[in-house]
């Protein structure tokens, strides 16, 4: 089955990598970009931030090819729809796309995403021009909102950021994948290479993280394993799996035994 | 003049966008300027003055998920 015309397509755009990597807790830049060239990854996510004005030289964008990588801003910190709208106002002035990853967080302690701010701010954004892939709860409910206003993915969580607990409602993400259109992606949670594996192979179109890489022992060692795995899990995704059953099935035929 | 640059109050002679960004150091094509909440075009930085009690952010991409 060729991998080659398999593409994700998010508002038009064609990626041929459908694992997407943060750039954020990585113990050096140096160490950031072998673990992006090992993921295959070429949508990364970054974050807005004030630049400090006593170390104005230091630049993430030194060590990115912005050839090779489509940089995601996102809204991360954002409590409020303002502040989210705010940010992606900012971070389309500062990387000239439209591109952006819309988070609106409900508290410190969870990070769950504040829903109802999320739709607010993602309605002006998507009015604005923006190309919304809104971080959110895994709810279908929600994500068809959230398709209705017309966002280009929805990227439902798999568990909470940072958790590394995995895909916890893989029914929830089933049940979105039939009822959206748009690309699901899933959006947080993601502690190893079957976590990622499994959302592909429930149908996810895409798997996005950053600290299952970058807080892994071996970050670039990871990178690999991601990347190996996101592509493992669409293969067998589009191979088809076999149905499960109770009872074993003999696997060599049963005519021709000695007897 | 009085001016607050990323939250910190700062005395600067009167100048425009562009040189307040080149005398921190600061890249134009690497960040993005909001003067007193209104995002403000690259393609104004050069002719924007400031004006006492102006409030700028300048931000910029940093590592994040």
């Amino acid at each position: 089955m060729s991998q080659n015309n398999d593409k994700l397509v998010i508002a038009g755009r064609a990626f041929t990598s459908r694992l997407m990597v943060g750039t954020g807790k990585y113990a050096s830049n140096e160490q950031m970009v072998r673990a992006l060239e090992a993921s295959g990854a070429e949508i990364i996510t970054v974050a807005v931030r004030r630049v400090n004005l006593d170390r104005s030289k230091e630049s993430l964008l030194d060590f990115i090819d912005l050839k090779k990588y489509t940089l995601l801003p996102n809204t991360a910190g954002c409590y409020t729809a303002d502040d989210a709208i705010r940010t992606c106002r900012l971070a389309r002035e500062a990387g000239m796309s439209d591109f952006v990853k819309l988070e609106v967080l409900g508290d410190e302690k969870t990070l769950f995403p504040e829903n109802e701010e999320l739709l607010k701010a993602a309605k002006v954004l998507v009015k604005e021009g923006f190309t919304v892939l809104p971080y959110c709860s895994d709810d279908v409910i929600l994500c068809k909102k959230l398709e209705d206003i017309g966002c280009a993915a929805v990227m439902p969580l798999g568990a909470p950021i940072g958790s590394g607990l995995g895909i916890r409602n893989p029914y929830n993400i089933r049940i979105i994948l039939d009822a959206v259109k748009v690309p699901v992606i899933v959006d947080a949670g993601v502690g190893t290479a079957s976590d990622a594996a499994i959302a592909m192979e429930l149908g996810c179109h895409g798997v996005l993280m950053n600290t299952g890489i970058a807080g892994a022992k071996d970050p670039v060692a990871m990178a690999e394993a991601m990347n190996l795995a996101v592509r493992a899990g669409r293969l067998a995704y589009r191979a088809g799996r076999i149905p499960k059953k109770l009872y074993a099935t003999a696997s060599s035929p049963i005519e021709g035994l000695v007897e | 003049m009085q001016i607050t640059i990323n939250g910190e109050e700062r005395n600067i002679p009167g100048q425009t966008v562009l040189q307040l960004l080149q005398s921190l150091d600061i890249d134009p094509r690497r960040v993005a300027v909001e003067l007193n909440l209104e995002i403000l075009p690259k393609a104004e930085y050069e002719s924007a003055p400031l004006a006492d009690g102006d409030r700028i952010e300048i931000v910029h991409f940093v590592g994040g998920g």
